[in-house]
């Protein structure tokens, strides 16, 4: 009885000690964790990390933080893929290694982990460092939200991390559909695990959109008006407003499917005048926006690299931007091709059919906006250029095929087959992915002071390039051969063994390529002095304020507010140079630990949640009310970097480098 | 020009599918063929604009590469409305064509449309996704399957289909796909098989731990031999009675198993068990409250 009090549902038995894989996995974690709590104390580095790091709301900084998270969890994630690759390679005819209980866990993860702390942290990551500096801003609108926003979306991955270990994850699928993800079907912690810690980090995520989207039309600096913004700015803006109008429904859907299973209530049973299609209706409203929400970045940074290494302006800008915004439209019309085969008859499957083709113009446009931005320019190729170069490639057949399926009657074959699962791979990893790694790289000078060594990047990018097509190519045949997604072992007749095998190994060779970045980033970490950029325009060609300042920028971002009267106005400044400097104060905010303290309360909120703590759940709320109310009550949050300061550490800066 | 797409298409594919059992392209219904059809030409259409693309994007990034001084080099060229009209109407021309195809089949192909055939009547089975097995019942015959269904060849089939359970999709790739059983709906699928053969069945939705089991064959015979079978299945000694049907509702995966009869509105009952109170669903069904 007590120890119902104490600890809910939760007991040793929810550790499962009986499985080496998920053992070795915690030994792992354990070990790592405590390697770099040992080297914290060690170093003495404990003060130095929570002042600096984990407290700052200097945007650079919290950008930089995302994307260490975002490459843990794909290291997670992508560990998840060769796991399954493995399983299908072998489970021809036999079960193969892994049960169908942990093989479906391990497919849930990976969709959650890579969409959800892989691809919106990785976003957020680099709209967070670039985004303030494109625009000539000295941090974003609300800089203590934006801590808060990174320490909800770690709270939510740290719930999904500890699900590995203590109790299990969803086995539904990444949307977990009901009736599968209710009580009757899902009894376990799972799918509470899911619900909490997409909640979470959905919170975060929901403030970040909201900062962003006041950030790039209220600080932009004088002269920049919308269509003199750098393109990256216009796609960030367009995917920050659809986090601004799609989360809230995420939100609600998986609120809803909480009070079912917590307090059994029936919006999605298929009894008690429930409906499941209204979850699957709801999710997809959320769930078309969010790959626009992903892929629109990308599309930005795209269009910088394309622009700045062919040395010339991005072509067409005003179709660019128009474009953008079509696409934004467009994306929450759309919602129904994700479930034709639901009968909602002929003219409903027609109407989303139609509206779906028509992203693809607005599409179509950008990618000859590309094409001849290159045409009559001086392409460098360097490694975000032979990212970008892979990707007009590989997007445009996963354009294809995703028009392809949303023609009802081709879909009706193809839904939820690997057909499918080859599709959305070919645009997640084709655009999305290279996208932010080329963004990366693109971007990595400036944030750090030293370029990325170029070889062993554009190994890398070849790796992943070939291990791609390897990977899916055979998994697009699959589709047409009738196997469907989620299956964890068939029948040896079906003589599907030969295409996975195939496409085990192309992910072999992409996680070659990942291997091959690991040792990029600690080789030019070692020869940082050599790969150093002193001059701010690390790559000689920047067009963009971000390239104007400092590499790696002060905590300031700019001594002296720049004022642009074009696009592309630094490589205008280049040209036309600049007038001495008038240093004026600056006013700054000061760092705080509210957004460590909600994260960690948030985290403990929804572990009790899901493990029926009752007494914890109240503490946690408690807890997380009275740290707001602390925070709202001081009034010391901000200070002012005088004139004289900002000209002696100016003068510091020019020394050193 | 049929001709030409298809030759074109299986030119593109033949590299990936050389010896494999591509089921999707290789209809032997009337509905998969139409479907199959249209994937054809929709990706002939976008060929015409995919090819290229990738084609210009080596040639133009060869072409203006920063070590080639003969280049053309113009960086403030940055605009043109002739070109920029040029590319939004190509992709707008595409869509416009495929947005007609796509009313029009959706139409066609709406998997609820009844399909005509003057000299046939239409077969009712009816579908219900269990965990993890399907049972298919025959109302007109009063018998019943688990995970193996038998068809006769040119007879236009109307799939009556539900779930008791998780959601599934009820998908024959062969004879057409596919439409979703959800628990307290019924949906429809109308199907016709062109050839005799075994035809794999599958559902293409995940629903659980022993989903990699839900498969079945579709047995697609003459009418003499389907009624063969009919009278063979009539020889069973198992009943579906509401009690086995409960039972069989278990989670479990399962072989094919034969019903000589069926619990009479069973799969009504079924549907509509989650809508009313019980007491009016056995009235409703069964026509007296209790068994």
């Amino acid at each position: 009885m007590l120890q119902k009090i104490l600890f809910g549902n939760l007991t040793l038995q929810a550790i499962p000690f009986h499985n080496p894989i998920i053992m070795g996995a915690a030994l792992f974690m354990g070990v790592a964790s405590l390697l770099i709590v040992g080297a914290l104390f060690y170093y003495k580095k404990w003060a130095w990390l929570w002042r600096e790091w984990l407290c700052s709301v200097d945007h650079k900084k919290i950008g930089v933080m995302y994307i260490m998270l975002a490459f843990i969890m794909m290291t997670r994630g992508f560990i998840d893929a060769m796991m399954m690759r493995i399983q299908l390679a072998v489970a021809s005819g036999n079960a193969g290694y892994l049960p169908p209980e942990h093989y479906n866990q391990i497919f849930t993860a990976h969709g959650v982990i890579m969409i959800f702390f892989m691809a919106m942290p990785f976003m957020f990551g680099l709209i967070n460092i670039v985004l303030p500096l494109q625009i000539g801003a000295r941090d974003v609108a609300f800089p203590f939200l934006n801590s808060l926003s990174l320490w909800l979306s770690v709270a939510g991955a740290s719930l999904l991390n500890i699900s590995l270990v203590v109790g299990d994850f969803a086995a539904t699928g990444w949307l977990a559909y009901p009736p599968l993800s209710e009580m009757a079907y899902s009894p376990g912690v799972g799918v509470d695990y899911y619900i909490w810690a997409l909640q979470i980090s959905g919170v975060g995520t929901l403030l970040s959109g909201i900062n962003f989207v006041v950030t790039i039309l209220k600080m932009r600096c004088p002269g920049m008006t919308l269509m003199k913004m750098p393109i990256f700015a216009w796609t960030a803006l367009s995917s920050m407003i659809l986090v601004v109008l799609s989360f809230p429904v995420l939100t609600a859907t998986l609120a809803l499917l909480f009070l079912d299973r917590y307090f059994g209530m029936h919006f999605f049973t298929a009894d008690a005048g429930g409906n499941a299609m209204m979850y699957i209706n709801m999710i997809w409203i959320w769930g078309h926006p969010e790959v626009y929400i992903l892929i629109l970045p990308a599309f930005g940074i795209f269009s910088e690299v394309v622009a700045a290494f062919s040395k010339k302006y991005l072509f067409g800008y005003t179709s660019m931007v128009w474009a953008c915004a079509a696409i934004t439209l467009l994306s929450f019309i759309v919602w129904l091709h994700h479930f034709f085969t639901m009968g909602s008859g002929a003219n409903v499957n027609a109407f989303f059919g139609i509206a779906t083709m028509i992203i693809s113009i607005p599409t179509g446009v950008k990618v000859f906006n590309w094409l001849f931005t290159m045409y009559r320019g001086r392409i460098a190729f360097t490694t975000p250029m032979l990212w970008t170069m892979g990707f007009i490639s590989t997007f445009v057949i996963g354009g294809m095929t995703g028009v392809m399926m949303a023609v009802p009657a081709i879909d009706f074959q193809v839904h939820n087959s690997l057909f499918l699962i080859a599709h959305f791979h070919n645009v997640i990893i084709g655009g999305v992915v290279f996208g932010y790694l080329a963004g990366l790289t693109y971007w990595f000078p400036k944030i750090t002071g030293f370029s990325l060594h170029e070889r062993l990047g554009k190994y890398a990018a070849w790796c992943w390039i070939i291990g791609f097509y390897v990977a899916f190519l055979p998994v697009y045949a699959l589709g047409f051969m009738g196997m469907t997604r989620r299956l964890s072992h068939y029948d040896a007749s079906t003589g599907w063994q030969p295409l996975l095998i195939i496409a085990m190994i192309g992910v072999f060779i992409i996680g070659a390529g990942f291997v091959l970045q690991v040792c990029q980033l600690i080789y030019s970490f070692k020869h940082r002095e050599v790969l150093s950029d002193v001059t701010g325009d690390a790559w000689g060609c920047g067009r963009t304020l971000e390239w104007s300042t400092a590499s790696p920028p002060p905590f300031y971002n700019f001594a002296v507010t720049p004022e642009v009267h074009c696009i592309d106005a630094f490589w205008k400044m280049k040209q036309q140079p600049q007038l001495a400097k008038q240093y004026e104060d600056i006013h700054m905010p000061k760092n705080t630990s509210t957004g460590v303290w909600i994260g960690v309360l948030g985290g403990i909120f929804g572990f009790a949640f899901t493990w029926h703590i009752a007494w914890l759940v109240f503490a946690s709320f408690v807890g997380i009310i009275a740290v707001m109310i602390f925070r709202t009550l001081n009034l010391d949050t901000d200070y002012y970097l005088k004139a004289e300061e900002v000209a002696q550490l100016e003068t510091q800066y020019a020394e050193a480098s | 020009m049929n001709l030409f797409f298809r030759a074109l298409f299986i030119l593109f594919t033949a590299v990936f599918l050389s010896g494999c059992n591509a089921v999707v392209l290789n209809p032997k219904g009337s509905i998969a063929a139409q479907q199959y059809n249209i994937l054809l030409i929709s990706v002939v259409l976008m060929l015409m604009v995919v090819i290229p693309v990738i084609i210009l994007s080596f040639i133009f990034a060869w072409r203006y590469r920063e070590n080639n001084p003969k280049a053309d080099y113009q960086p403030e060229w940055a605009h043109s409305v002739k070109l920029e009209l040029i590319w939004w109407a190509i992709p707008c021309m595409i869509i416009a064509i495929l947005g007609v195809i796509t009313w029009k089949s959706s139409h066609s192909l709406d998997p609820f449309k009844p399909i005509e055939r003057s000299d046939k009547q239409t077969l009712t089975i009816q579908v219900m996704a269990l965990e993890w097995k399907w049972l298919f019942i025959y109302p007109e015959q009063n018998i019943a399957s688990v995970n193996y269904l038998q068809l006769p060849v040119n007879v236009p089939v109307k799939f009556e289909i539900t779930s008791n359970g998780p959601m599934n999709s009820f998908l024959i790739p062969q004879l057409g796909g596919q439409v979703y059983a959800m628990a307290g709906m019924k949906t429809e699928l109308n199907l016709i098989a062109d050839a005799s053969g075994d035809y794999a069945g599958l559902s293409a939705n995940f629903s659980g731990e022993g989903f990699g089991g839900m498969k079945f064959i579709a047995h697609v015979s003459t009418q003499k031999e389907f009624d063969e079978w009919v009278q063979r299945v009539k020889l069973s000694n198992h009943t579906l009675t509401l009690a086995a049907y409960n039972e069989l509702a278990l989670p479990s995966e399962s072989k094919p198993v034969y019903y000589s009869s069926v619990k009479k509105n069973l799969f009504k009952f079924v549907v509509m068990r989650t809508m009313m109170p019980e007491k009016d669903v056995w009235a409703l069904c069964f026509g007296n409250a209790t068994e």
